[in-house]
This record gives C-alpha cells, sequence and structure tokens, in this order.
C-alpha cells in the first residue's frame, strides 16, 4: 500500500436492523483528489461516509485513514482524528441558534485558543472564500439553501482539514447555486490541499469537478473508474445512470412478491391480515 | 379484535418498553455528569441556559404563584371563618405553598413552560443533523448542548419553586391582610411561629431540587431520543409533559411520605 | 442576545430567587425567631397527652420555652414519656408543674411549665415530677353531664 493512499477500505460490511446496508467495499482514495461515490437513493452512501467517519461501526471489513484503524478507535481517538476531517451534511446542518458567523467560528472556537482577534479573520477568509463575508451577521434561517450549503463549507473548512467529506452537497439547489458549489468544492480541495469524498447522485455535475468516481448498488461497488472513463463505459449500470433512464439493472420497484401472489385471493394480503 | 393472551402479550411490551426506556435514561444520566466538566468550565453556556430555562419562565411562575396565593387565600379564609381562627390563615398559605404547592405545581410549569422547550430544542437540533455535525467537528453534543441545558434546568428549578411561594404568601397577605382585615401582626407571627425553618423550607427546598433533576433528565433525553421527524419531535415535546407531570407528582407522594411522616 | 444582557438578566434571576429563599427562612419561617441554638433535655411523664404532637412549644408564662423532641409509650407504668428540648437560657426549679394547654379552644396544644419555689434546678435529662394531663374535652363533657344528672336527683 503506498502512501499516496489517505483512505483505504476493505471488505467493509454494515448492517442495519439485521438488513446487509454495505457488502464488501473495497475503496481506496488518493491524496489530494476528490473521489465521487455515486448510486441510487438508499443504496448505503451515506452509511458508508458515517463509517469513514467513524459514526458507525461496521459489522465486517476495515477502514484505514492514513495510519489509523477508524473501527478500532476509542472516542477520544476518534474526536481528536475527526479535527482533521470536515464534513458538510446534507442540508448543511447550520446551527440555528448562532449567526453564520459564529457557525463558522464554532470548531475554531471549540478547539483552538486564539484570540478573538485571530478567530475574526480566519472567519472573514473562510467567508470570503465561499463569497459570504457580507453575510456573516445573518442568521442561519435567514439565508437560501445554496447560502445554507456556503457557509456550512466554510465551516466544514475552518480548521484546514486534510480530508473533506460531503453528503449530497446537491441536494435541493437551483442550476446556478449548484454550479457555485460543484466549483467551490474543487477550488477549496485544491487549495487547502485536502482530499475530498463526495457522496452524490447528481452525475453530471460531478463528472466535471472529480477525480474518480466509484458507483454503489445493493451495497456493492460496481463500477468505478475516471469521469472520461464512465463517460465512455458501456456497463448497463453505469450507463443507465449517466442517462437517467428508467430501465436498467436499477430496478424501479421495491422489491416485493410477484403481482399474482399480492392480488390474488389467498395471497401475501390474506396472509397479512 | 385481538385475543387475551394478545392483550396480555401487549401490556408485557409496554411494560418492557418502559424499563428499557428508563435504564436508557439512568444510562444517559450517567453520560451527562461524566460529561459536565464543559458545562461548569465554560459557565456562558450554563448562564445562558439558566436564562431560557429561568429568565424566561419568571412571568408564569410569579403570576402563578401570586394567583394561587390569592385562592388560596380566600379559600382559607372561608374555610377558617367557620372555626372563628382566621389568624391562622397565615400558616395555612404558608405552609400549603412551602411544603406543596410550591414545588409541585412550580415544577409542573417549569415542566410544560422550560421541558417542553429544551426537549424542542434538542429535538430539532437532531433532526436537522446539527448534534450529528458537531459529533462530526470533534465536539461532544452531550457536553456541549446536554449538560448546559440539563444544569441550566436543574439550577432554575429551586429557585423558581421558591419565587411561587414568596410570591404566593404575598397573595395570601395580600387578600387576607390587605382586603379581608385579618390582623397583620397575628397573620405573620402565627405563620412564624408554625412553619420550621428545617422541618418545612428545607423539605420543600428538597423536593423543588429533586424535581428539578427529574424534569431536566426527562426534557434533555426525550428530545436527544426523540425520533429526528417533525412527528417524532412532537410526539418527544408531549411524553416531556406527560412525563414530568407524573413524575413530580409521584415523586411528590414518595417525598413528602418519608419526609413529613406521622408528626405534626 | 448580547453578552452583558444576558449575563445581566441571569444575575437578576438569581438574585430574585435567592431573595425568595431568604423570604421564606426569614418572614415566613421561624429562623431569625426561636430559634433554639443550644439546649438541653429535660423529661416528664403524662398519664395522658391528648393531641399533643412532636415540635409542640414548651411555654412558661406563655413564652416559648422550648420543643417537643420525643413522645413514646412506656409499657410498664402505661404512661406517656415525653422528652423536651429546652432552651439552654432558661433553668426551672425541681418542683415545676408541667401541664398540658390546650392554646384557644380548638387550637394547638403545649406543655406549659409552671415554676414552684425551689432553690434547686433540674438538671439536663431529668425528669419532671409534677404533671398535669391533657384535659379531654370528652371527660369534661360527661363529667358535667354527670354532675348535673346528680343534681336533678338530688332536688327530686
Amino acid at each position: 500500500m503506498t502512501d499516496d493512499i489517505l483512505v483505504d477500505i476493505q471488505d467493509l460490511h454494515f448492517q442495519y436492523d439485521g438488513r446487509p446496508v454495505l457488502q464488501g467495499i473495497n475503496m481506496q482514495i488518493p491524496r489530494g483528489k476528490v473521489v465521487a461515490i455515486m448510486g441510487g437513493s438508499g443504496c448505503g452512501k451515506t452509511t458508508l461516509l458515517r463509517c469513514i467517519g467513524g459514526q458507525l461501526k461496521p459489522t465486517g471489513g476495515s477502514v484505514r485513514l492514513e495510519s489509523h484503524q477508524v473501527c478500532k478507535m476509542s472516542e477520544a481517538e476518534l474526536y481528536r482524528l475527526r479535527r482533521r476531517m470536515g464534513m458538510l451534511f446534507q442540508f448543511g446542518a447550520l446551527f440555528t441558534d448562532l449567526s453564520v458567523f459564529d457557525n463558522v467560528a464554532f470548531p475554531l472556537r471549540e478547539h483552538t485558543n486564539l484570540s478573538e482577534e485571530m478567530i475574526r479573520d480566519l472567519v472573514l477568509m473562510k467567508l470570503e472564500a465561499v463569497g459570504l463575508r457580507g453575510a456573516h451577521a445573518l442568521m442561519p434561517g435567514s439565508l437560501s439553501g445554496g447560502m445554507a450549503r456556503r457557509v456550512a463549507l466554510a465551516r466544514a473548512v475552518a480548521l484546514d482539514p486534510m480530508l473533506i467529506m460531503y453528503d449530497e452537497p446537491f441536494t435541493g439547489l437551483d442550476p446556478i447555486a449548484l454550479g457555485v458549489i460543484g466549483r467551490l468544492i474543487r477550488t477549496l480541495n485544491d487549495a487547502l490541499g485536502a482530499t475530498s469524498i463526495m457522496v452524490t447522485h447528481d452525475i453530471q455535475e460531478s463528472l466535471l469537478i472529480v477525480d474518480y468516481i466509484y458507483f454503489l448498488n445493493g451495497g456493492k461497488v460496481v463500477a468505478q473508474g475516471t469521469p472520461d472513463e464512465i463517460r465512455a463505459s458501456t456497463d448497463p449500470f453505469v450507463h443507465q445512470f449517466v442517462h437517467a433512464e428508467p430501465d436498467g439493472p436499477v430496478h424501479f420497484d421495491y422489491p416485493a412478491p410477484s403481482v399474482l401472489q399480492d392480488f390474488l385471493p389467498g395471497g401475501a394480503h390474506a396472509r397479512a391480515a | 379484535m385481538p385475543g387475551p393472551l394478545e392483550l396480555v402479550r401487549r401490556l408485557g411490551s409496554s411494560v418492557v418498553d418502559r424499563i428499557w426506556r428508563l435504564g436508557f435514561a439512568t444510562r444517559f444520566f450517567f453520560a451527562i455528569l461524566l460529561h459536565s466538566g464543559t458545562a461548569f468550565r465554560r459557565l456562558p453556556l450554563t448562564l445562558r441556559e439558566i436564562y431560557f430555562s429561568g429568565v424566561l419562565s419568571l412571568l408564569i411562575i410569579l403570576v402563578s404563584g401570586l394567583f394561587v396565593g390569592l385562592v388560596l387565600g380566600l379559600q382559607g379564609y372561608e374555610t377558617l371563618q367557620r372555626y372563628g381562627s382566621t389568624e391562622a390563615l397565615g400558616i395555612l398559605v404558608a405552609l400549603s405553598l412551602v411544603r406543596e404547592l410550591g414545588p409541585v405545581v412550580a415544577g409542573l410549569l417549569f415542566a410544560s413552560r422550560a421541558g417542553s422547550s429544551i426537549t424542542a430544542e434538542i429535538g430539532l437540533m437532531k433532526t436537522t443533523e446539527q448534534l450529528k455535525a458537531m459529533d462530526m467537528m470533534a465536539v461532544n453534543p452531550i457536553a456541549r448542548v446536554v449538560a448546559p441545558r440539563f444544569w441550566g434546568g436543574v439550577i432554575s428549578m429551586p429557585l423558581l419553586a421558591a419565587m411561587f411561594s414568596a410570591m404566593g404568601v404575598f397573595g395570601g397577605w395580600l387578600i387576607g391582610v390587605v382586603f379581608i382585615g385579618v390582623d397583620d401582626g397575628a397573620f405573620w407571627s402565627q405563620m412564624q411561629s408554625s412553619v420550621d425553618f428545617r422541618y418545612d423550607i428545607m423539605n420543600g427546598v428538597i423536593k423543588s431540587v429533586v424535581f428539578g433533576f427529574a424534569v431536566s433528565l426527562i426534557a434533555v433525553f426525550e428530545g436527544y431520543d426523540s425520533t429526528p421527524t417533525a412527528e417524532g419531535v412532537s410526539r418527544a415535546i408531549t411524553r416531556t409533559v406527560v412525563t414530568s407531570a407524573m413524575t413530580i407528582l409521584a415523586l411528590d407522594f414518595i417525598l413528602t411520605s418519608f419526609m413529613f411522616r406521622g408528626n405534626s | 442576545m448580547n453578552r452583558t444582557v444576558l449575563d445581566l438578566w441571569v444575575g437578576f434571576f438569581v438574585a430574585l430567587g435567592l431573595a425568595a429563599v431568604l423570604f421564606l427562612a426569614l418572614k415566613v419561617g421561624n429562623l431569625s425567631a426561636a430559634h433554639l441554638s443550644e439546649t438541653y433535655v429535660l423529661q416528664a411523664r403524662f398519664d395522658n397527652i391528648g393531641g399533643l404532637k412532636v415540635r409542640g412549644p414548651v411555654r412558661s408564662a406563655g413564652v416559648l420555652v422550648g420543643r417537643i423532641a420525643d413522645i413514646r409509650f412506656d409499657p410498664e407504668t402505661y404512661q406517656a414519656v415525653v422528652t423536651m428540648n429546652i432552651d439552654g437560657r432558661y433553668r426551672f426549679p425541681r418542683d415545676t408543674f408541667a401541664s398540658i394547654y390546650t392554646a384557644g379552644l380548638l387550637g394547638e396544644q403545649y406543655i406549659g411549665f409552671d415554676v414552684g419555689g425551689d432553690d434547686k434546678m433540674l438538671q439536663a435529662g431529668e425528669m419532671v415530677r409534677m404533671t398535669q394531663s391533657a384535659v379531654v374535652l370528652e371527660k369534661l363533657i360527661s363529667q358535667f353531664l354527670f354532675n348535673k344528672a346528680a343534681e336533678g336527683q338530688d332536688s327530686k
């Protein structure tokens, strides 16, 4: 294993209430790259991210981050490690009782002993990077979805993390805000020399900004490659995903007994009653 | 229609469920104690919560206390008048307030005013993933969010109960002495000779401290444990108010039977 | 919310709460008055204590001089043994008479000390020899009725 690999995931399994969510994920995320993890809704993308951050303990396999085995760490060790991680949650997860400024200052105040002037400079710098320096006095409630996401991004990079994780950063954004966020993810990653993992199902935007893409389906990696490889791929799953086709290996319907069983008398319906 | 066996099974499962929750709440309580360092090291965090649960409950507590005192004065006078011992009005008002009504009614008001808002706030923070985000930022949400609110409630509650009682005594005095014309000196001196500091007032304070712990724990636990949906949070708030009320009344009975056993 | 304003409110709140406790302690309770700091113990036996309660007052010449600490039943003499905490500032002669009185018609019952003329004083832990039991209203009434009846018979 070379030192270029920041996150190394080996044969990761995770079960939720006995239902397998992840079934043997193998993934290598190189330093300095932006990697996207894609798949339909409910395929275990967010679960995977939680396992990398140590918020969920996998039922099998391992996650290595630098030289740390994330799954075997104590809470105190995890907390030390997480100071060097940033995470952008699906809807930003800004602290609604704090102003934009205080939100971005939050990790700095919690983890450093910097003076208020230093914090002020740092916060305004981070806000400037996402183009919201002028909004520092606003409360999160008065921000639009895209602005909230950018503030959350500034907060996630406040401590200059080595690893930034994005959970569905594009959900519910208009095309302009979406493009802004996409570009920010790329530029912040390169400016900070960080590594980014992005969980998303927005294929078109991702193809423009990422270095490598993993496709997940049914808790397994089904395809991977650089954006160019993905575009050219003839894999039926990737093809269906890239071109958003209703028919293909991914089923639209939730698994169910056959129609005959459910609708005929004496079928599943009668049994359930 | 479920059969009798099914009914018994449901009863059993609801009992087991409750005991589970009690166990979780107890574990949660110890987790709060374990992570209380931050709440006291960084006092502004707790002061802020005292503001939200204490200062903002001030008005409702003072007004309710006054009215309860007025009613006690009026009703007590009506009854005492029949036995010609209206000077005992002070005793009646003070003892009912200090021993029972102060801690209990203040506790109930506190649960519905401050407890519900604590549950709502923590529940919504959970729903909007703020707690998870905090956890990912290497900040323990129990230390940063739960413990300050818990201690804020624990500190506020006895103070509110004392204010309630004091306001109630004032209300009783207002009705009895100012409006009806019971002798001022008799009102106070009878009260002072019958209300014992250690026995009556301290026991009342102990009650309010216990209620403060109970209501604050219930409020933060229900919030932290709520299902992260709008419906889940609203249910958690309801549970906070209902469970707090029942817990206060049950604890009050237990404490009273220990404190004021037989004598007097 | 501004930090200073918040701190001010919290300070105001805590001060008000402590003032309420102080009010309860001094004005409502009896912490200031009649707080028996140093006490000594006296005991007395009564045939009937009526409605006497623990923590009830002990008075002499109407002044509170102590409180009742304990009441128990002595199975050998079939009497009630009352233990009292008496204020250390006061001493009573050995021929003090301890009686149970009622404050008002329906008021609480208390022990009253009627002081005698002995020059020896009661020491801590000693027994007050002379006692008078509580007046039981029912007995009084039945006695009164009995006397009336007897009078009626005499006049016939």
